[in-house]
């Protein structure tokens, strides 16, 4: 009888919650960077619906397919989606590169996680350079902060005949909502090529290597994919829609 | 710095982490670009050639390509599909927050249209 009991009590203390062991089974800076990313995510979810509600009531919107029609440098008119197109096979191609210098770490192979991350921190600065090239096409149109172009520029972003103080009032907008939101996302690129760099100088002085483990390259990894992820949403709601 | 190793040790221990190997990476990336060109396939040969009434259809559609792609990302490339299941809840149930945002700014933005209807 008194055996039943303690077996029953051993029965309930093995399930997950139960105490004794880690119910997430991560290691706690790993747990940690999830609840910092959860957090990003309303943040950049609140930027993004703010411009979703503000280009859903207005009566008129620069169309992406006019704004966004250059390759920098190359062509000037015609060519719309093509250099953002680019600038998303660059972060996809750096997210893989990622996730291979993570699984590089499973396999504790310092050569090959420097190698992976030296490509993820090259496919940063390509997309840093492209935002670059993007916003100085902008801002050479007319487009900043509170800035929009004179109305022959504007007339070329509208479909149809839009009456001068709309065009004026809904350029003012996507320029604002345009620049904080990729600026916003920029800055995370960027940070994430600082932290990239910071991770590649630890793993080639071995400082992982001693540890036993590349667990911090998985933690890097999980935010150079959130940036990743943040921006499949600008492309859609910026470019697409 | 023991405590990393310790985790480390288990992990390796129970086989699940293993669920990322070169192949199923370069999987995922394939399923990431073709999904990006149905989206540019909509966008520049689709979307052009549809009567005014279909083309409401286009905006859905981008945003049903776009949660595929967030869901590859962030159940591949993050692991999130092979973490235990209280982790998995932990992230993703406080994003129904987001759909409320979602939800209250939309009946939002419909009353800012009227407003301006009354005020112009």
């Amino acid at each position: 009888m008194s055996t039943a009991v303690a077996q029953h009590v051993d029965e309930v203390k093995s399930t997950p919650w139960s105490g004794g062991k880690s119910p997430f089974d991560v290691e706690y800076g790993k747990m940690m960077m999830w609840f910092f990313l959860l957090s990003d995510a309303f943040t950049f979810s609140t930027l993004l619906i703010s411009y979703g509600a503000l280009r859903f009531s207005a009566p008129t919107w620069p169309s992406p397919s006019l704004v966004f029609q250059s390759f920098p440098g190359l062509i000037e008119h015609g060519a719309p989606l093509v250099f953002v197109g680019l600038m998303t096979f660059i972060l996809i191609g750096s997210s893989v590169t990622m996730v291979l210098a993570v699984e590089a770490g499973h396999r504790n192979s310092k050569k090959e996680v420097v190698t992976w991350m030296l490509f993820t921190i090259l496919g940063g600065l390509m997309f840093l350079g492209c935002q670059a090239l993007e916003w100085t096409h902008l801002h050479s149109e007319g487009f900043w902060w509170g800035h929009v172009p004179t109305e022959e520029v504007m007339k070329e972003f509208f479909k149809g005949n839009v009456p001068l103080s709309q065009m004026t009032m809904t350029s003012h907008q996507f320029a604002n909502l345009f620049f904080t939101i990729t600026g916003f996302h920029g800055f995370h690129v960027f940070s994430g090529v600082v932290i990239n760099i910071v991770i590649t100088i630890n793993v080639l002085l071995g400082t992982y290597a001693k540890r036993g483990s590349y667990l911090m390259v998985e933690k890097i990894g999980l935010y150079w994919h959130f940036v990743d992820l943040v921006w499949v949403f600008v492309f859609t709601f910026f470019y697409l829609v | 710095m023991s405590a990393e190793n310790t985790v480390h040790a288990h992990d390796a221990g129970h086989g699940e982490h293993q669920g990322m190997d070169k192949k199923r990476i370069m999987k995922v990336f394939w399923i990431l670009t073709a999904i990006t060109c149905v989206e540019f396939f909509i966008a520049l040969v689709v979307a052009p050639r549809l009567s005014p009434g279909l083309h409401q259809m286009v905006n859905p559609a981008y945003i049903i390509l776009t949660l595929f792609k967030a869901y590859f990302i962030v159940a591949f490339f993050m692991h999130l599909k092979f973490e235990k299941a209280g982790l998995i809840l932990a992230i993703i149930v406080p994003i129904l927050f987001i759909i409320g945002l979602i939800l209250v700014l939309t009946n939002e933005s419909h009353y800012w249209i009227d407003l301006r209807k009354v005020l112009m």
